[in-house]
């Protein structure tokens, strides 16, 4: 599904703050199939998943998607392909303050010009699937830690992506809500997704939802799981 | 196309439910930058209108009249002086016109007092204008001087000369009549000592307009001390009056120009951090940057042209319906005898075009480019917030 | 939801306003058409009497007939007297006066 190849990534490129977080990474995610980033913070685990995302650019080495080579796509295509392909779920939810659980549900989907209506319905869909339909008009400060999560869940869905990428998805979680989020990527697997998950939590990486652990440290991969 | 309208009609319900988050700050923003387009637009409304006013009306005004300058300064014109100007070619009439100021030691107003030929046949009488009949003196009620009263005039000599109220002017004629009293010639010269052979300056008539000016140059040579005035020149007084270039107009400009700058200052001076850390999240999410820039236009553009609309209409009623309340301080300085007068609306599409780009287009500016840098950052700065 | 779209009630907002400025234009127009016979009034005023100037203001000489006024008029106190009338603010030497080719 994506593969990178040679990939290595310098921030400050010049500058005395040079910072080389990536190096000789080669890594292939195949479909269908649920990966967990696992390392110590500051290991580039974050930064390896934007690359994957396709929300950063590599400093040289080659990605490629669904075998179609993007790494030197203009922004306009490649923000077309990353709304059409992926769905993101922050550390911080990041949610829109002010607006509500369905307005954020909706966010990603906007450029897009799509009928207002349809889009409506289907946000409200993935709430009802998420167990929030009576949560769809509140604003998102007033929802509880859990509700968030799902929220976030939804937003990522929205655009009916391939690829589900969370980013330390748990760390604000406790272990109960923590399990609950692995029952739904579950879930979400068994409906065709591809998840990516980075995170050093255990309850993560080590629930039978994950199928295949990379594990990274110092920019470079130290486990591959199985397979390259 | 159907894509597009419906992607604007999202991007704008996001930008509005922004805008709804930090309510009261952007109601006292559009509540300000309507009032300020208010007074940009009711300046407009009021020059244009009455320059429009002052051109139909003053195309009437004598084609010339000539004063006599002495010392630099206007002096009384001797009546022989109209022969020779009668023998001008072109010239079809030459009447000596007297005129001038009378203040009412009891009210304090002034009036411009003019003879008129009519009334010479009724010694004591007096037509006056609605300014006039509205006379009051401090400490006693306002009048309302009709037909048949009496107005007490003191004289240079220091007597008084009672005059009697024969007809009025009527109010919608207050534009040109307000302070006037029309009075017989024996009266206007006894209240005034005028001597006999005098007269405040001479009006003219011509066969053909076109020679004015050779006509004009004619008097100059034959009277030297003479100053002759043209109707267009009459009617580019008030021209210049009301143009926007001249005294308050402009003092109005800028003090609005100023606190329109001001309004925007908060939004020329970049995003906070807030707005940062939101235009980052879209971006993460997959909006891209022309999406972020679409965002920031409505945002400018929903409060301007919200305030633009309210403001233009606001500005109508102030200066057509209710005649310009706010102004009349300024308009009136330190006048006792002030006109009271429905302008007719002049308005024109010119006007609300200026309007717009003087207000809407900077302002929607002023709020897109300091989003500029915010709007171009990477998508993954959303993750490492 | 039963609430209307936010972009909705903006637009309907904005037609309205529109609206409002073509009732203006409306307005003028008619209230033009009325007035017509009051400014022939003041026209037929101006000719039979010979007036010069407009009443706007009857603070000074200078501001109640600009036309005739001369440049010295404001000035009566001191040539570097500054204006003490405030409509002597508003209105400028009128275009004759001023120095422009050939003028006094």
């Amino acid at each position: 599904m994506i593969r990178l190849q040679n990939i290595r990534k310098v921030f400050n490129a010049g500058q005395p703050n040079e910072f080389v977080a990536i190096e000789g990474v080669n890594l292939s995610i195949d479909a269908h199939v649920a990966t967990a980033l696992k390392g110590p913070s500051g290991s580039g685990k974050t930064t390896l998943l934007s690359l994957l995302g396709c929300m950063a650019r590599p400093t040289s080495g080659r990605i490629t998607l669904k075998e179609r080579e993007i790494t030197s796509l203009p922004e306009r295509f490649l923000t077309e392909i990353r709304r059409e392909t992926f769905g993101m779920i922050f550390q911080q939810f990041n949610l829109i303050k002010g607006l509500t659980a369905l307005e954020n549900v909706m966010l990603p989907a906007y450029p897009r010009g799509e009928r207002h209506a349809s889009l409506k319905r289907r946000a409200m869909g993935l709430l009802e699937l998420l167990n929030l339909a009576g949560k769809a008009s509140a604003r998102v400060e007033w929802l509880s830690g859990g509700e968030a999560q799902r929220t976030a869940i939804a937003r990522a869905l929205i655009n009916n992506p391939a690829i589900l990428i969370a980013d330390e998805p748990t760390a604000h979680l406790d272990t109960a809500l923590s399990r609950e989020f692995m029952e739904i990527m579950r879930q979400l697997k068994n409906d065709g997704k591809t998840i990516l998950i980075a995170s050093h939590d255990p309850v993560v990486y080590a629930s039978d939802v994950i199928d295949r652990i990379v594990e990274i440290r110092d920019g470079r991969i130290v486990s591959p799981g199985d397979g390259a | 196309m159907m894509g597009a309208l419906e992607k604007q009609r999202h991007i704008l319900d996001f930008t509005l439910s922004s805008l709804g988050r930090r309510k009261g700050k952007n109601i006292a923003l559009a509540i300000v930058y309507t009032f300020v387009i208010f007074l940009l637009a009711s300046v407009l409304f009021l020059s244009d209108a009455l320059k429009q006013e002052a051109g139909l009306i003053l195309q009437e005004a004598p084609e010339m009249v000539v004063q006599r300058l002495v010392a630099g300064r206007q002096d009384l014109i001797p009546t022989r002086y109209v022969e020779a100007i009668k023998a001008i070619s072109g010239v079809q009439s030459v009447e000596p016109r007297l005129w001038g100021y009378y203040n009412d030691p009891f009210s304090g107003a002034n009036y411009t007092l003019l003879v008129n030929p009519e009334l010479n046949n009724h010694p004591g009488a007096i037509i006056i204008g609605s300014g006039v009949s509205r006379r009051s003196e401090p400490g006693k009620p306002q009048q309302s001087l009709r037909k048949n009263d009496h107005i007490p005039f003191k004289t240079s000599g220091g007597e008084v000369l009672t005059l009697q109220v024969k007809g009025l002017f009527p109010s919608a004629s207050e534009l040109v009549t307000a302070d006037l009293i029309v009075i017989s010639e024996p009266d206007f010269r006894t209240l005034f000592a005028l001597p006999a052979g005098q007269a405040t300056d001479l009006v003219l008539k011509v066969r053909n307009t076109k020679e004015l000016a050779t006509i004009a140059a004619k008097i100059a040579q034959i009277h030297p001390d003479s100053r002759p005035i043209l109707r267009d020149d009459m009617l580019r007084t008030y021209a210049a009056v009301f143009d926007w270039r001249g005294g308050v107009i402009l003092m109005v400009l800028s003090c609005v120009f100023f606190a329109f700058i001001i309004l925007a200052w908060d939004k020329a001076t970049g995003l906070s951090a807030e707005e940062k850390r939101e235009i980052a999240i879209l971006k993460a999410i997959g909006w891209e940057t022309s999406d972020i820039l679409l965002m920031k236009f409505w945002e400018g553009a929903a409060v301007s042209l919200t305030a633009f609309f309210i403001g233009i209409f606001l500005a109508y009623l102030h200066v057509f319906l209710a005649s310009s309340p706010l102004f009349t301080p300024v308009l009136k300085g330190w006048s006792v005898l002030y006109p009271q007068f429905r302008l007719t609306p002049h308005i024109h599409v010119y006007q609300i075009a200026v309007l717009f780009f003087l207000t809407v287009i900077p302002y929607t500016v002023v709020t897109i480019v300091p989003s500029w840098r915010s709007a171009t950052i990477d998508p993954d700065a959303g993750m490492r917030m | 939801m039963t609430l209307q779209r936010k972009s909705d009630i903006f637009f309907c907002s904005l037609l309205i306003g529109a609206l409002l400025i073509c009732l203006m234009f409306a307005d003028a127009a008619v209230s033009q058409r009325l007035d017509r016979k009051w400014i022939e009034e003041r026209r037929a005023i101006v000719r039979v009497l010979a007036l010069t100037d407009l009443c706007l203001t009857t603070e000074a000489r200078y501001t109640r007939h600009p036309s005739m006024a001369d440049l010295h008029t404001p000035f009566q106190d001191h040539p570097l007297s500054l204006d003490h009338f405030p409509s002597g603010a508003l209105m400028l030497p009128p275009p004759h006066l001023q120095p422009q080719d050939g003028g006094e």
